[in-house]
């Protein structure tokens, strides 16, 4: 093992410990935010935005994604786009949801005709 | 049945640009995304279609919840300096981050046996209504994956001195794919944490 390679493995180390306190950083403040009087939808927003930048330190420095093959870049984009139409495909489909405005306040509702059901797969 | 396997490479594979180990744990890793994905998909259509669901820090142990937070991301950082002590050759520093990885695992596992304890003792069950029905499906599965990643963390510690002898590219390249698939056990519960415990 050269000294090179001995060097470039302590610099990784050096970044590990510095997304470590990071995320210990991150989940505390996660944490105070959900404390915070603010509404519903603000409350999601920053829970999601703080997780997707812990997960994002996570996939990049400690999966070694920021210095991997476009090959493998490639075919998570694509599962994670490939999920989102899943995900949005049930959610925009769901009668209840279109007839509600898809929880929008005060949205119109997208299905005028729908027929009654009994909230979330009432058949 | 065919004669073509997929064979253990040392080099780049001309194809993917990375070993097959290496491309084999991702495509596992995005098969897991659509597992968990599609337990998110029903936890937000489930409550999104009730007015009346429970804030989970109401009934859930926050406090708790973030301890094996930052138990789980500490595994995570111990799993990665075991994979860099094996790239830079150094075996005992291997040992001793795998040990600690494999031990704080355990350690989240026994909290979380503590909190489900809890809950059955007052009678909260999956079958209870449906936040306790994701809660224990997601978190359950979760700790499942956890519990299989002592597993095969166990089987590296193990096998290091025996394995490591006989081709150490190939079992540094074993760490990593188990170092792969730790860390997305945490990613998982970056999410779960905030969704189910804090939202």
């Amino acid at each position: 093992m050269d000294q090179e390679h001995m060097e470039d493995m302590l610099k990784h180390v050096k970044i590990y410990v510095l997304v470590f306190v990071a995320l210990a950083v991150l989940t505390l403040v996660t944490v105070w935010a959900s404390y915070l009087h603010v509404s519903k939808p603000m409350h999601i927003s920053i829970a999601l935005f703080i997780a997707f930048v812990k997960g994002g330190l996570v996939a990049a420095f400690f999966m070694h994604l920021i210095s991997e093959k476009k090959s493998i870049h490639g075919f998570l984009i694509f599962t994670v786009l490939f999920f989102l139409v899943l995900l949005l495909l049930t959610l925009f489909t769901d009668v209840s949801m279109l007839r509600s405005g898809m929880g929008i306040p005060n949205a119109s509702p997208l299905m005028q005709h729908a027929p009654a059901a009994a909230g979330h797969g009432g058949h | 049945m065919s004669d073509e396997l997929i064979h253990y490479i040392d080099t780049p594979h001309p194809v993917t640009g990375v070993t097959n180990s290496k491309f084999g744990i991702w495509l596992f890793l995005a098969t897991e995304v659509m597992l968990f994905g599609g337990l998110f998909s029903a936890y937000i259509l489930l409550r999104t279609g009730d007015p009346n669901w429970p804030h989970g820090g109401d009934i859930l142990n926050i406090p708790l919840a973030t301890i094996n937070t930052m138990i789980l991301i500490t595994s995570s950082v111990t799993m990665v300096m075991a994979w860099a002590s094996l790239m830079m050759k150094k075996i005992g520093n291997y040992r001793l981050y795998m040990a600690a990885t494999i031990l704080l695992a355990i350690g989240f596992l026994v909290v979380k046996s503590f909190e489900y304890a809890a809950k059955f003792e007052h009678h909260y069950y999956p079958s209870t209504n449906n936040f306790f029905g994701i809660y224990f499906t997601m978190t359950g599965l979760h700790g499942l994956h956890v519990l299989g990643g002592v597993f095969v963390n166990l089987y590296l510690l193990i096998r290091v001195g025996k394995e490591y002898r006989q081709n150490a590219k190939k079992f540094t390249g074993r760490v990593e794919a188990a170092g792969l698939y730790w860390h997305f056990v945490d990613l998982v519960w970056i999410f779960l944490f905030p969704a189910i415990y804090l939202l």
